[in-house]
């Protein structure tokens, strides 16, 4: 897994609510056995017209706005389990993802895959569109050290939560597998105890 | 303490905590099926590790598979090669797998159970959201993602925030033709998409406990559907009934052993819930989703709400090319799909049956019923209700995930209605522009036979009177 702390960049804003997993990437998509290439099909059915052709009013094909941090409206990630979301937005190109609400398991497939799921504030979440719609160009600035995400050039920040564990992990680049079987042990010292 | 029964399991099955923060979780049981485990297989090859407890998992072949011709190779190239590469890697890594053809295959939810591999109890995980279907027996059972279920492959445990506790109740008795379908989209149009998130729920009072376990799991189902984690019904005799005797239940002495176990997992009566909501059974009635998540629900009496200014409720209205203030009441639908892991089971086959028996699927409809598993297939064959359906002209066809998520044939075209007895009425979730309304077993087979949204209720009252 990558290693992830700051990031700068410019933002994609998708102010829709409850996008759904099956948005992010639909399941027709799901048949690879690998984790590569899923970026192609990121929102698949929103970027595109059935001939393939791009739809111009999805934000993905608006020049205007670019970089790695995708900000979106509240319970975004709901739905189907599919990690295949998290690794169609790491393969775009996404490192962190903003919104005011996100749905449990995406935002945990999220952090298994590098990519930093940051639950802002509803006002702080509009102030980030408000900002982005005004400028195209406006940045943010995340820090996972600090656990800070500010608008640049404005005196808007929050802090966020992260749980220490979780935050060692994308810090480190590390994951649950390596921790697991360093507790081999005590695991199955737990499956000899039960009733 | 006073503990609810999430704390009950949870606590039993927490090996040790991450510096006193995430929870390390013992899964007892892994379900695994052809979409969600490639990858992880593939990780446990790069790292060089095994299945850690190959007995404690279990995997079968359900969303890529056709329901028609099973016999034959799968048509399709990429479907094809997933479900043969779970063969493989089952067959690599020593799990047992009831792939496409085996007479145990079917829906993973509808599978666990039907076996009685799913036990009060349980920590129980899948690549699947719906794995919140297990619930319904009292285990701690919930979705997990491709990278957790490699770690329950290699070691058993998951780490794990611990969620909040829900509790919602229902009292009272269900009026006819309302089903445990109804409860549940209810629940969600109250509480919204989004209502459960952080939460695990458990489903409590008099109405929940009124139903059989096939009807729990249609509740227990959709829990993912309001955002939580999972959700749960306390064991009770209809549950230790309906697991007795089962092919991988306990036996014997290890069932009255067991039983006994099972009989202290309840919430205590001073256990206190983070939320808790209290419905009144008597105030649901038939539902229908109007929109494109499954909060967006209501009675079938009802006009969609005009008071929401959204955007996002604009677009949803959009793609269902619906309007706000009006009722769905005699909108024409084309399709009905019947099956998917909330309801494919043979109660839900029986109602349709009983139902549609001496009425015609209407000219305008394709029906479809798609039995869960091989094994409810094989009971409704033997009950004689694939006759009743064909006769009444629906495609009663294979087992397998089918029409829900459209990953296989079987896929509703742009444009069309269909009233599925599915969980989700995402955008695209049927086939690219499909618009579905999610509804009860019941409010579908009454759909089929009108060709168009009615209330099942006046055709009960009418056979009762």
């Amino acid at each position: 897994m990558k290693k992830l702390d700051q990031v700068n960049s410019t933002c994609v804003p998708l102010p829709i609510e409850d996008v759904d997993t099956d948005q992010i990437i639909p399941a027709r998509f799901l048949k690879a056995t690998t984790k590569e290439g899923f970026g192609d099909n990121l929102f698949r059915d929103w970027r595109y017209e059935k001939d393939d052709s791009p739809k111009e009013d999805f934000v993905l094909n608006n020049a205007i706005y670019s970089g790695t941090i995708l900000v979106a409206g509240r319970n975004f990630g709901c739905g189907s389990s599919r990690e295949h979301a998290a690794w169609a937005l790491g393969d775009y190109g996404f490192q962190v993802v903003v919104s005011s609400f996100f749905a449990d398991i995406f935002k945990g497939n999220a952090m298994n895959n590098g990519i930093l799921p940051i639950t802002v504030t509803q006002e702080f979440l509009d102030e980030i569109f408000r900002a982005i719609e005004a400028d195209p160009e406006a940045k943010l600035s995340v820090s996972l050290t600090k656990q800070s995400i500010a608008i640049e050039g404005s005196d808007a920040k929050q802090s966020f939560e992260i749980d220490p564990y979780k935050k060692m992990c994308l810090l480190n680049g590390y994951d649950d597998i390596d921790y697991l079987i360093s507790i081999k042990d005590q695991i199955e010292a737990h499956e000899v105890a039960q009733p | 303490m006073a503990k609810t029964l999430f704390d009950k399991i949870w606590d039993a099955h927490t090996v040790t905590t991450v510096d006193g923060g995430m929870c390390v979780i013992y899964i007892d049981q892994h379900l695994i099926h052809e979409v969600t485990s490639p990858q992880a297989f593939q990780g446990l090859r790069d790292r060089g590790l095994q299945v850690a407890r190959p007995a404690k998992t279990l995997a079968t072949a359900d969303h890529n598979v056709p329901t028609k011709n099973q016999h034959l190779p799968i048509v399709e190239e990429l479907s094809r090669y997933q479900v043969a590469k779970l063969d493989e890697n089952c067959r690599d890594f020593g799990v047992t797998v009831y792939g496409l053809g085996h007479d145990k295959q079917g829906i993973v939810h509808v599978i666990g159970p039907e076996l009685g591999i799913t036990q009060p109890g349980m920590t129980i995980v899948c690549g699947d959201s719906h794995t919140s279907t297990h619930g319904a027996f009292g285990s701690i059972a919930f979705g997990i993602g491709t990278s957790q279920v490699e770690q329950v492959l290699a070691s058993q445990c998951l780490i794990l925030q611990k969620p909040k506790r829900m509790r919602i109740t229902v009292d009272g008795e269900l009026a006819l033709g309302v089903l445990s379908k109804d409860i549940i989209l209810y629940i969600i149009s109250k509480l919204t998409a989004a209502g459960g998130t952080g939460h695990f729920i458990e489903y409590a009072g008099s109405t929940i406990r009124s139903l059989s376990m096939e009807a729990r799991m249609t509740i227990c189902n959709m829990s993912i559907e309001m955002g939580a984690r999972g959700g749960m019904i306390a064991p009770d005799e209809t549950t230790y009934e309906y697991v007795e005797g089962r092919e991988k239940a306990p036996q014997g002495a290890e069932w009255d052993r067991k039983l006994a176990l099972w009989k202290e997992l309840y919430t205590d009566a001073d256990a206190v819930f983070d939320t808790e909501y209290h419905f009144d059974a008597a105030d649901i009635a038939p539902m229908v989703t109007y929109g494109t998540n499954p909060g967006m629900g209501m009675q079938v009496t009802d006009h969609i709400p005009s008071g929401n200014q959204s955007e996002s409720f604009a677009k949803s209205l959009d793609y269902m090319g619906l309007e706000k203030g009006k009722s769905l009441l005699e909108h024409p639908v084309q399709y009905v799909f019947i099956g998917s892991c909330t309801n494919s089971r043979i109660e839900d086959l029986r109602l349709v049956a009983d139902f549609v028996k001496g009425r015609q699927v209407a000219e305008n409809i394709t029906a479809w019923v798609v039995p869960g598993s091989q094994q409810v297939r094989k009971q409704a064959v033997a009950e004689g209700i694939d006759q009743v359906l064909i006769e009444a002209g629906f495609d009663f066809r294979e087992a397998g995930c089918s029409a829900c998520l459209a990953m296989n044939e079987d896929k509703i075209p742009a444009g069309a209605y269909c009233v599925s007895t599915s969980n989700r009425n995402f955008e695209g979730r049927q086939g690219p522009g499909a618009r579905t309304i999610l509804a009860s077993p019941l409010m579908a087979a009454a759909t089929a036979v009108e060709g168009k949204i009615v209330d099942v209720r006046a055709y009960l009252q009418h056979e009762e009177a």
